[in-house]
């Protein structure tokens, strides 16, 4: 059975802001924040985890190792440093 | 000094020195969306049991990519430019359990270190080689390289590119290669797989890797964002299955063939010269 | 082993081989070149018959870079070259000094620049073995006169590339490797072999780039869960670069301290009359042959001749050399080529006058030949 919820993590220090990721997510779910992580650069942000599919597409076109999805209980965005 | 703890977040942080992130490259560097299927081939192999990653000796040459192996929680060398592959041949020969890998640019490996790839090739030497190819001399500055497009004008070639590109694909298939293939960072996926069925073989083998290049390559030629240009090699690359190594066509205007050109099991270097030595 | 298979009757080539197989030799690269290959010819059929792994490379700078990589994975590393050769390994000599890779190259000087006479002699290379990469780095120079001596240099080569973790050189000349002589194959315990020192820490304490007292970094093995980054740009104790001057500053120094620091080990030279010399010889190698001939029928004729002979080069005893200079008029520096050693006499001596004799024959000069460029200062 797959999950039916996904939680994605954004590590927001290691982000620089390329936008890879807010391009290439089939359901437009991502968008670039406001908030500065420690570089400068505004860290991409989940506008509706609830509308993540879990394909991981965003996760592995990142070149800094700053987005991952996990399966999960429930629709969740989780900003890590 | 203290060694430090290292933070893990990330899936594959394990195989990071995450205390030196975020690493050196540009926004929507290609060279991190590689290492990044490398990570993700190691952690699934290891998770299989397939592979021990305290034998991967990961090794470098000099350029961005060459930063790579720093960043890597393996064994490992940032060598001199061109030498990554004689480096790990010496270490491997001298210490067979180690499992080489050679991950480097464009103009380290077939520019400056180019005898030493086709003659490791030719020896079929157990090492696998992945060739992150960003199409420019990004970290001196964008000057030309071995493998940039045909009239593209760069600070060294101010008047167009008089040089026809190398094609890397068909240098190691003519050499003899084990395994040779080529794809893109348009397909993260696919080039995970293509590690994964790689790094446990032996012999040489080749993954070329068309990357994306967005400060140094695409601002020059006109794309001011990432997504451009990863946009503009979408469109260009054509995956092929079955095709030789030799119509593995590389050309940034018409098409950049992907693929897996040549799979063979000839035994490598490492094990022809012990055999070879036994009857000494 | 009976006391006659002890003694061999080689050329300097292969009894430095034979010095190296002693030392433990197991990972030789190399190319070919005139008058080095046949030490490679002699390692190819030993070396695999005792575990040891050697091959010919496409060139001297993949041979080099091998060594270095082999170093790192545990082995006992060399190659042997000539002077284009050793031009072509530059860089990497440096990488070897900046990541402390025990290895040894061997010089067979020959004639130069650039391609020179390869089948003749010449002792061009002494500041190529001191200064032939770029930046600053310590490195060691020995010049055997024997073979003899490059037997036994040889085993003192590794044993000092593998405690200090340096390159060392061995400088040795056309006319010297093509001469067969009786040399005594010593083997442990009459002759001592060393090993580098290995962490005595786990590894997530380990710090590659840590010196202990001595300025030397016990030196983890690739495969062994170190998990060792080896970098060649400046680097911290992890090995990880940055770009701070107290770390730059530290490491370079360190890089040539180390040899300093542990000079009894390396310092090594002979004296010839000395005592009560008036007029003293420098020179190394197989010109020294030629020039201790000179000094001994100076002797018989009662003149006060003396000769000294570094044998190591990179550093000398120069303490040893002032010593030894203390009585003489004057000092003459005899060497196959233009002036290179004697820079490093003239610098030492100050109180008196260094002339330098430039010896440019293609052969092994005649005390003659040798006489009549000294003439004038005796």
């Amino acid at each position: 059975m797959p999950a039916r919820h996904y939680k994605i993590t954004i590590v927001a220090n290691r982000c620089k802001e390329c936008e890879l990721c807010i391009n290439i997510c089939p359901k437009k779910i991502l968008a670039k924040g406001d908030e500065y992580n420690a570089k400068g650069f505004r860290f991409t942000r989940v506008t509706r985890p609830e509308d993540c599919i879990g394909c991981r597409l965003c996760e592995h076109i990142c070149p800094d190792f700053a987005i991952f999805v996990e399966p999960s209980e429930k629709p969740e965005e989780v900003i890590a440093r | 000094m203290a060694v430090a703890k290292r933070p893990i977040i990330h899936p594959v942080d394990k195989y990071l020195r995450t205390e030196r992130l975020p690493h050196v490259w540009c926004p929507g560097c290609g060279i991190g969306i590689t290492l990044h299927a490398f990570m993700r081939a190691v952690k699934e192999l290891e998770d299989e049991g397939r592979i021990d990653s305290s034998k991967i000796l990961f090794v470098s040459g000099i350029g961005c990519t060459g930063r790579a192996a720093g960043y890597v929680n393996f064994d490992g060398a940032h060598t001199p430019h061109g030498r990554a592959i004689p480096y790990a041949m010496g270490a491997k020969l001298a210490r067979p359990d180690l499992i080489p890998v050679v991950f480097s640019g464009d103009g380290d490996l077939v520019g400056i270190g180019g005898n030493h790839f086709i003659h490791a090739a030719r020896r079929n030497m157990d090492v696998l080689v992945i060739l992150v190819n960003n199409m420019i001399y990004a970290l001196t500055g964008g000057q030309v390289a071995p493998t940039t497009p045909k009239g593209t004008y760069t600070t060294t070639t101010p008047f167009g590119n008089p040089d026809r590109p190398i094609n890397a694909v068909k240098i190691a298939a003519a050499a003899g290669a084990n395994y040779i293939a080529r794809w893109a960072v348009t397909h993260p996926e696919l080039l995970k797989n293509s590690i994964k069925k790689a790094l446990p073989m032996e012999g040489f083998r080749l993954i070329e890797v068309v990357s994306i290049c967005p400060e140094i390559f695409g601002r020059h030629i006109g794309f001011r964002a990432p997504i451009e240009l990863y946009r503009r090699l979408q469109k260009v690359v054509k995956i092929r299955g079955k095709i030789s190594p030799f119509e593995a066509t590389y050309d940034w205007e018409k098409e950049i063939i992907l693929g897996e050109f040549q799979v063979r099991n000839e035994p490598g270097y490492t094990r022809v010269l012990m055999e070879a030595f036994k009857h000494g | 082993m009976s006391r006659e298979a002890d003694i061999g009757f080689l050329n300097s080539n292969h009894a430095a081989a034979e010095g190296a197989l002693t030392a433990g030799v197991n990972f030789y690269a190399g190319y070919p070149i005139t008058p080095a290959s046949d030490l490679f010819e002699y390692l190819a059929r030993k070396m695999p018959k005792q575990g040891g792994v050697i091959i010919q490379t496409e060139d001297e700078i993949a041979a080099i870079n091998a060594i270095i990589g082999a170093s790192w994975a545990g082995a006992k590393a060399m190659t042997a070259t000539s002077g284009p050769g050793f031009s072509l390994m530059a860089e990497s000599i440096g990488f070897a000094a900046m990541v402390e890779a025990p290895i040894v190259i061997i010089d067979d000087m020959r004639t130069g620049p650039s391609t020179g006479v390869a089948t003749a002699t010449g002792q061009g290379d002494v500041m190529q073995a001191r200064w032939l990469s770029h930046g600053h780095y310590g490195i060691v120079a020995l010049a055997p006169f024997s073979a003899q001596e490059a037997y036994d240099l040889t085993i003192k080569a590794f044993n000092i590339a593998e405690r200090l973790r340096v390159p060392v050189v061995l400088l040795m000349d056309y006319v010297l490797v093509h001469t067969r002589e009786k040399v005594r194959l010593k083997k442990p315990p009459e002759v001592e072999v060393w090993s580098r020192k290995k962490p005595r820490v786990p590894p997530e304490e380990y710090l590659p780039f840590k010196p202990d007292e001595d300025l030397v970094p016990p030196m983890a093995t690739y495969g062994e869960g170190y998990r060792v980054f080896v970098e060649s740009l400046v680097h911290d104790y992890r090995g990880y670069y940055v770009t701070r001057d107290d770390v730059y500053e530290e490491l370079v120094k360190r890089l040539s301290d180390k040899i300093t620091v542990n000079k009894h080990i390396v310092l090594d030279h002979v004296e010839y009359y000395t005592d009560d010399a008036e007029i003293l010889f420098v020179a190394f190698g197989s010109t020294a042959r030629s020039v201790l001939s000179i000094v001994r029928h100076a002797r018989a004729r009662g003149l006060k001749y003396g000769l000294f002979r570094p044998i190591s080069i990179w550093p000398m005893d120069t303490d040893a050399l002032l010593k030894a200079a203390e009585n003489a008029r004057k000092i003459i520096v005899v060497e196959m080529n233009y002036g290179q050693l004697f820079l490093e006499v003239d610098r030492v001596i100050k109180d008196k006058p260094v002339y330098l004799a430039p010896i440019l024959t293609l052969d092994l000069p005649t005390p003659e030949n040798i006489l009549e460029v000294c003439r004038k200062w005796l």
